[in-house]
């Protein structure tokens, strides 16, 4: 549950984050910014907007079209004492620099002893829901927690992500943050004025219910939301699980949920393979069996690339309806 | 290449000399070690192109970075990382420069400076660049040297790099050890240019050709290349023509090339080169150089028996070093 305290206000999702990062770039001067764009517009969605007024060209750093180049960079940079934020555009464009991500930044800690670190974070735009087709509209975060080494978090909310770009911040390890487009300006919500951070690994229960327990990452946490609403007039008490990061991931506050409502459906915009949905899916077979009254359902994106027309893209994402069905379903199995 | 002679004083031979010899004891050890298994893994060794790694790192400073390639034990040595730490991560071992983690082609020693040999072809360059963005925004004055052999030539990270480095004035020198092959593939069947310096034109830079089998000819390129670094110039591109003596790793067959084409190439070798240079100076004796040898030889044997007798990690250590914090 978020606080509010005396001196907050309300932010949009993006301007929390902008703000979250401003302030830690006011007290840590090893921070600095590179990207596309990141001076003329605060890079491609504003989320650097102004900063290279407020804090110099010498720490807001336009880069060339280069993404193994100026994501290596900022892996030399962070081995070497700085904290760079590193801008990737769009998460679809991680195979033109996978290689820098997932077996340097990843791994140089653990290949070289513990003797290194590695304080990067990569911030990047996630999801679908407008129109940007295939190769703008990938969440792909699974892909990154599959890899040890790389912390990922998975926002939801403006006071999450203020609360949780400054912990990425403070860390010593390489993190991915991933935006969810979609949330950027239709999220909105109130936001302590100073800094604060939220731990990485700590699940946040943005509903609490006692039929159904539903685990929902970025913007499905708000469709699950808007599920649980419909299906409380119908007599069905949902708990939303938020967990924040996916690595680290709360498995407890998931396995205490599913314990106390004894049903679990995950909501996933990712794609339905070797997802957060079919871990997590996992984690509460293996570790929660006993505590299932109903099989685990999995309310996800469909098994295609993201396609372009509207209606079409409407087909493929997981939405209110269907989790609204599932819940049901779910429920029907008393 | 311009500019007058650097004058070499004779500490400085010396000291190049012996750390050349001490690359090329340590790699045919390496070479033993591995043929009776005690070293396991893929093992890339740098025999032959001792005098790239010696003549850049001789001009460095201790805190100047270095990256490196899969075959990077010679470019470790050169920047001042133990011998054995060396022998024990190559054997596997707890007491490794990364408590055995790493292996051949991950050794790093970040305190020296060492930012890792390097698994992936090209990988290094924009991690160089990386730590010159780091060393200009703090203002240190330290050098980033990039080792890369002629395969990554062709890696997008070399273009991006050298047009990153270019632009923002970066401290780094690009040092490619052209050894002729990529694997078992002649540069000519690789590398669209006949002579890859010319593409540090396309990067508004300089691009050096050196004898890499000379280690006073590199030194020297070196020593303007990075004091051109340092002063706040930018980047240069140096192209060290070298040759590795043996196979790509070891268990190569060498299908790919004549006997006789090595056997030339050792005429050149870099160590008798030196050791020639000194003697006609006077500045080496013959026997001055067989106790040097002897003590080499006796430092390698040291780091085995370190390695030999070192403790395996424990097993749950496997699952240490992954964050530094949960
Ligand atoms: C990205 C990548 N592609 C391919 C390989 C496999 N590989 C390892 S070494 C090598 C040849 C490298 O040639 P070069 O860069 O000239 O280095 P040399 O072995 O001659 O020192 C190749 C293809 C690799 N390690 N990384």
């Amino acid at each position: 549950m978020q606080k509010t305290e005396a001196t907050s206000k309300n932010l949009t999702f993006l301007q929390a984050i902008t703000e979250g990062l401003a302030q830690e770039m006011e007290r840590d001067k090893s921070i600095i910014v590179m990207g596309e764009d990141v001076r003329a517009w605060g890079g491609v969605f504003a989320r650097f907007k102004g900063f290279r007024e407020r804090f110099g060209d010498d720490r807001v750093i336009d880069t060339p079209i280069s993404e193994s180049g100026f994501l290596g960079a900022g892996v030399g940079a962070a081995a070497t004492g700085l904290r760079p934020v590193v801008d990737l555009m769009f998460v679809d464009f991680f195979g033109v620099t996978g290689d820098q991500i997932i077996n340097q930044a990843a791994k140089m800690k653990y290949m070289f002893g513990g003797k290194a670190k590695i304080p990067l974070v990569i911030t990047t735009l996630i999801g679908g829901g407008v129109s940007a087709a295939a190769q703008h509209s990938q969440c792909l975060y699974s892909v990154f927690a599959h890899i040890p080494g790389i912390k990922c978090v998975v926002p939801s909310t403006p006071y999450d992500g203020k609360g949780l770009i400054v912990t990425a911040l403070r860390q010593d390890d390489p993190v991915m943050f991933f935006e969810h487009k979609f949330l950027h300006s239709s999220v909105e919500g109130m936001v302590p004025s100073e800094s604060y951070s939220i731990p990485f690994g700590v699940a946040d229960i943005k509903r609490e219910g006692s039929d159904v327990t539903i685990v929902g990452l970025a913007r499905t946490v708000h469709q699950s939301l808007e599920a649980a609403a419909i299906l409380e007039k119908e007599g069905i008490s949902v708990e939303v699980v938020d967990p924040r990061t996916i690595v680290p991931i709360d498995e407890q506050a998931i396995l205490n949920s599913v314990k106390k409502t004894g049903r679990l459906i995950v909501v996933d915009e990712d794609y339905p393979r070797c997802g957060m949905a079919t871990d997590i899916s996992a984690l509460v077979a293996e570790k929660g069996f006993n505590y299932l009254d109903a099989p685990i359902r999995m309310v996800t994106s469909l098994n295609t690339p993201v396609p372009f027309s509207p209606v079409l893209e409407e087909a493929y994402l997981p939405s209110v309806e269907r989790i609204v069905q599932a819940a049901r379903a779910t429920v029907s199995r008393r | 290449m311009s500019g007058s002679i650097v004058l070499q004083s004779r500490e400085k031979q010396v000291a190049m000399l012996r750390k050349m010899l001490t690359i090329r004891r340590f790699e045919e050890r390496v070479k033993k070690e591995f043929a009776e298994t005690r070293v396991k893994g893929f093992v890339h060794l740098y025999i032959g192109e001792e005098a790239v790694a010696v003549g850049l790192c001789s001009n460095l400073q201790k805190d100047d970075y270095v990256t490196s390639t899969h075959r990077g034990h010679g470019h470790c040595i050169a920047k001042g990382v133990e011998l054995r730490g060396m022998m024990a991560e190559l054997y596997g071992k707890r007491t490794g420069t990364c408590k055995g983690k790493g292996g051949s082609m991950h050794i790093a020693d970040v305190e020296l400076g060492m930012l890792g040999a390097n698994g992936i072809v090209g990988a290094g360059l924009p991690l160089a660049i990386g730590a010159a963005l780091s060393s200009k925004y703090r203002k240190s004055g330290q050098v980033a040297v990039a080792f890369f052999s002629d395969g990554a030539l062709n890696q997008g990270t070399f273009h991006e790099s050298m047009n990153i480095a270019s632009l923002w004035k970066l401290p780094v020198v690009f040092v490619c050890e052209n050894n002729g092959f990529g694997e078992a593939t002649p540069i000519r069947f690789h590398t669209s240019v006949k002579d890859p310096t010319i593409r540090a034109s396309s990067y508004d830079m300089p691009g050096v050709r050196v004898d890499g089998m000379d280690v006073m000819a590199v030194s020297q390129a070196a020593a303007e290349a990075i004091a051109r670094a340092r002063r706040g110039d930018g980047p240069t591109l140096l192209v060290c023509d070298t040759y590795r003596y043996m196979g790509h790793f070891e268990g190569d067959e060498q299908k790919y090339r004549k006997k006789e084409e090595t056997e030339e190439w050792k005429l050149k070798d870099p160590i008798l080169k030196l050791k020639g240079l000194m003697t006609r100076e006077g500045s080496i004796s013959e026997k001055e150089y067989s106790e040097m040898d002897a003590s080499i030889l006796a430092e390698v044997e040291d780091a085995v028996t370190f390695a030999d007798k070192s403790a395996w990690p424990a097993p749950n250590e496997v699952l240490e070093d992954v964050y530094t914090s949960i």
